[in-house]
């Protein structure tokens, strides 16, 4: 009888197995923020009269912190073509670049968010300022969430290690961060434009 | 460039104490790991209940044996009303998060899952290990809260704002973040757990194992898997809106800051109500499993079967008004929501024919797994017919937040659980532990608990149709409950009755270990492939890469040399054609 490892013989991967989980974890990810963003819709167009206090957000710097955040997915997209071609010493200054996009969209973020607390639009000022709160916080936790993953890469790349798996992580990192991205254009004209 | 080597699992070297049995990434050790804390959870959730029933039987009078619990809990043994509304929503949220879940889909699933196809481990094991530790540390978080100042939570298992939003209403401050804190991790733990069966059942197949050669138990933890998956984002929104409401005076739920309470009923039933399939279809998973095994026939209907399961998980998603028709909902949306509750029991009935007439005709064997089966079908039954009474809105309306909504529930949740979840667990022991449990205690558990647990709920129907309402804290206060108290003195009889049919168990289990019968690789002369490896299967499984060349339920084939054909077994070629 011949032993065949059960990796060898098992009924062809199509899809990496991190790869697939990945999708997986962001299907349920799009039911979180799809959940919020319902609420928040809803609960807007029951209630009524919130735009009062929505004239009171900076499209200005939500414009900005767009541009920033497509940027980073731009960079990002430019690691992983990278990683494609094999180029290694490539990958480290797009991915750095994805990670001062990320941090520059948090500080901003803050930036914004101080100043509004500072003319106290707290998240007890009404409903809209509980919800802006709520939908604009939890992503920056997943752009922060972002950032340290795609710091956790560039370590790992620049010191060249695990090489053939952080390939296929980078590529995973990037679904992660597109996603969170396509989150913020559905926030932004909710949100700002609204 | 992702034709990465996918890394073994098959390095047989020396592992310590710590990685083999504690932090262990193996699917088998991690599922163990699951049931026990799952059973140890339900010791914890089953001794709530005799406070409460004591309790509701005989009010204000002192609880014997808890003397020893402090102030202000209890006063001597006597129970504060407070105390009463916390254990009421520790009950619950132990039973369904801390108990359904780790046994049926952290305990059986894990365990079961790259068994049954043929794999060596989950497709990601560390994760694997990541999700059992993030439970673990969401219990340790949730009983912590019986330690802090206030107590545990006492907004009910469902957390209905305004009375959790506020912590001025129910006087927990820190109990109830922790309690919002535990379930936030148990969510993020199944989620990990999810992703990895979805993944892994995806990926991990054996040669020749087909979607349809699946056996159902997997495509039971499948379709729960991203039931789970899609349902848990919303409630995990509410989590953060409900805990910012607590914290920071945010204004989600409470009418007095321009929110709406109604917001985090819809939250949290759009997971509450996929989350009843959830737990459900792995023991009705278990119980497909032991069907035709015991009754030497083939499952009558296994692509119904599966594609019910689908249908139901679909449905299951725009049912979830129905637990609001009397929290003030237009009653527009009560309609198509009555419509779609009544539609859902049809693939549960199919179901559930499907499972009877896999015994029709069948030479039954009465072990205790087919017991508890037959228990799980007959009180299953009545939980799924009482739902209907629940699903219309108009009957609702005259029995919700009654004792025959807790009876339901309990008919339905009860089987899953226990009923199925002890079938798994007497079905599987074998192959967990390479051990038989005692067939004489099995029996004797199997009747106590079966005749117990219709003494309690039964007459729980009677309760609720006679207008008892839920989670009150004494009874007697109300004149038109008075003549029920027999009733309800009857029914904490019986429930410790239950509780004390579970030593048979608990001995049994424990004992086996040591004293059990050795098990063979196949006590059962089953087909699946868990059953073709070794009781219990070494690191890594399987000694070669099992082949399938047929669906998992071939019994009592025409023509083959025994009543079961395992799916590794390749037909002899005269067989084959006949058979084609």
């Amino acid at each position: 009888m011949t032993t065949v490892s059960i990796e060898a013989a098992r009924v062809g991967e199509r899809i990496p197995s991190g790869k697939l989980a990945m999708w997986w974890f962001l299907a349920s990810e799009i039911m979180t923020f799809g959940g919020l963003l319902a609420a928040f819709v809803l609960r807007r167009f029951a209630a009524g009269g919130w735009e009062d206090q929505a004239a009171h957000v900076s499209t200005r710097i939500a414009a900005f912190n767009t541009l920033l955040l497509v940027s980073s997915s731009l960079t990002l997209v430019q690691a992983h073509a990278a990683v494609k071609a094999d180029q290694r010493n490539r990958v480290a200054p797009y991915l750095l670049c994805t990670i001062v996009l990320g941090l520059a969209f948090l500080a901003v973020k803050g930036y914004e968010y101080s100043g509004e607390i500072a003319h106290g639009f707290t998240p007890s000022a009404g409903p809209f300022w509980s919800f802006y709160y709520g939908l604009t916080g939890l992503h920056a936790l997943h752009v922060l969430a972002g950032v340290i993953v795609n710091a956790a890469l560039y370590v790992l790349v620049i010191r060249g290690r695990l090489w053939p798996r952080v390939q296929q992580r980078v590529e995973y990192a990037g679904l992660y961060w597109h996603f969170v991205d396509i989150v913020w254009i559905f926030l932004f004209p909710l949100v700002y434009l609204s | 460039m992702s034709q990465v080597a996918v890394v073994t699992h098959h390095a047989h070297e020396e592992t310590s104490f710590w990685r083999k049995y504690v932090f262990s990434v193996d699917h088998k050790v991690i599922g163990r790991q699951y049931l026990t804390l799952g059973l140890c959870m339900a010791l914890l959730g089953g001794a709530t209940v005799y406070v409460i029933r004591w309790q509701l039987a005989w009010p204000e009078t002192p609880i014997p044996l808890t003397s020893w619990v402090p102030e202000p809990a209890m006063y001597d043994g006597q129970l504060d009303p407070s105390f009463y509304n916390q254990l009421v929503t520790m009950h619950g949220t132990i039973m369904v998060f801390f108990v359904a879940m780790p046994i049926l889909l952290g305990g059986l699933g894990n365990f079961l899952l790259p068994l049954m196809i043929g794999a060596d481990d989950m497709a990601l094991p560390r994760l694997n290990m990541m999700s059992f530790w993030t439970f673990f540390t969401a219990s340790a978080v949730l009983l912590s809260s019986f330690f802090v100042s206030g107590g545990p939570a006492a907004a009910g298992w469902t957390g209905y704002p305004p009375l959790s939003a506020n912590p001025e209403y129910t006087g927990v401050h820190g109990g109830m973040n922790l309690w919002i804190l535990a379930l936030a991790l148990e969510f993020a733990s199944f989620l990990m757990g999810g992703v990895n069966f979805l993944t892994t059942a995806i990926n991990m197949r054996a040669p020749g194992l087909s979607f349809f050669r699946l056996p159902l138990m997997v495509w039971m933890q499948l379709t729960a898997g991203v039931l789970f998956l899609l349902s848990v984002g919303p409630i995990i929104g509410g989590a953060v809106m409900l805990l910012l409401d607590r914290t920071i005076g945010s204004g989600f739920f409470l009418p007095e800051r321009g929110g709406d309470p109604l917001l985090w009923q819809h939250l949290f039933w759009f997971f509450g109500h996929p989350e009843v399939y959830v737990v459900l279809l792995p023991g009705v998973g278990a119980v497909l499993e032991i069907l035709p095994v015991f009754a030497r026939k083939p499952i009558f209907g296994y692509r119904t079967i599966v594609y019910s399961t689908i249908i139901a998980g679909v449905l299951s998603f725009v049912v979830w008004a129905h637990h609001m028709f009397v929290a003030g909902i237009d009653p527009r949306l009560a309609m198509p929501f009555s419509i779609t509750t009544i539609l859902i029991s049809v693939p549960f009935a199919i179901m559930t024919f499907a499972m009877i007439a896999t015994l029709w005709g069948g030479s039954i064997e009465f072990r205790t797994p087919m017991l508890f089966t037959f228990g799980f079908l007959i009180t299953f039954l009545i939980g799924g017919v009482t739902g209907i009474f629940n699903g219309s809105a108009a009957v609702d309306i005259f029995i919700h937040g009654t004792y025959f909504v807790v009876a339901h529930f309990h008919y339905t949740l009860f089987p899953t659980v226990f009923f199925a979840g002890f079938a798994g667990i007497y079905y599987w022991y074998p192959k967990m532990f390479g051990r038989m449990m005692n067939e004489a205690l099995g029996k004797l558990h199997f009747w106590l608990t079966f005749v117990a647990f219709n003494l309690v709920f039964l007459p729980m129907f009677v309760l609720g149709i006679g207008g008892h309402m839920r989670r009150i804290y004494n009874p007697l206060q109300y004149d038109f409950l008075k003549p029920l108290a027999p009733v309800n003195q009857f029914i904490t009889m019986a429930a410790v009755a239950l509780l004390l049919s579970q030593i048979p168990f608990i001995l049994n289990f424990i004992g086996s270990l040591w004293f059990g019968e050795k098990a063979a690789d196949n006590p059962w002369r089953a087909n699946t492939l868990e059953w073709s490896t070794s009781s219990p299967p070494p690191h890594g499984n399987f000694a070669t890469v099992p082949t399938v060349y047929r669906g998992p339920y071939e019994y009592s084939r025409p023509g083959a040399a025994q009543d079961f054909l395992p799916q590794t077994q390749p037909l002899p070629t005269g067989a084959a054609a006949a058979g084609a």
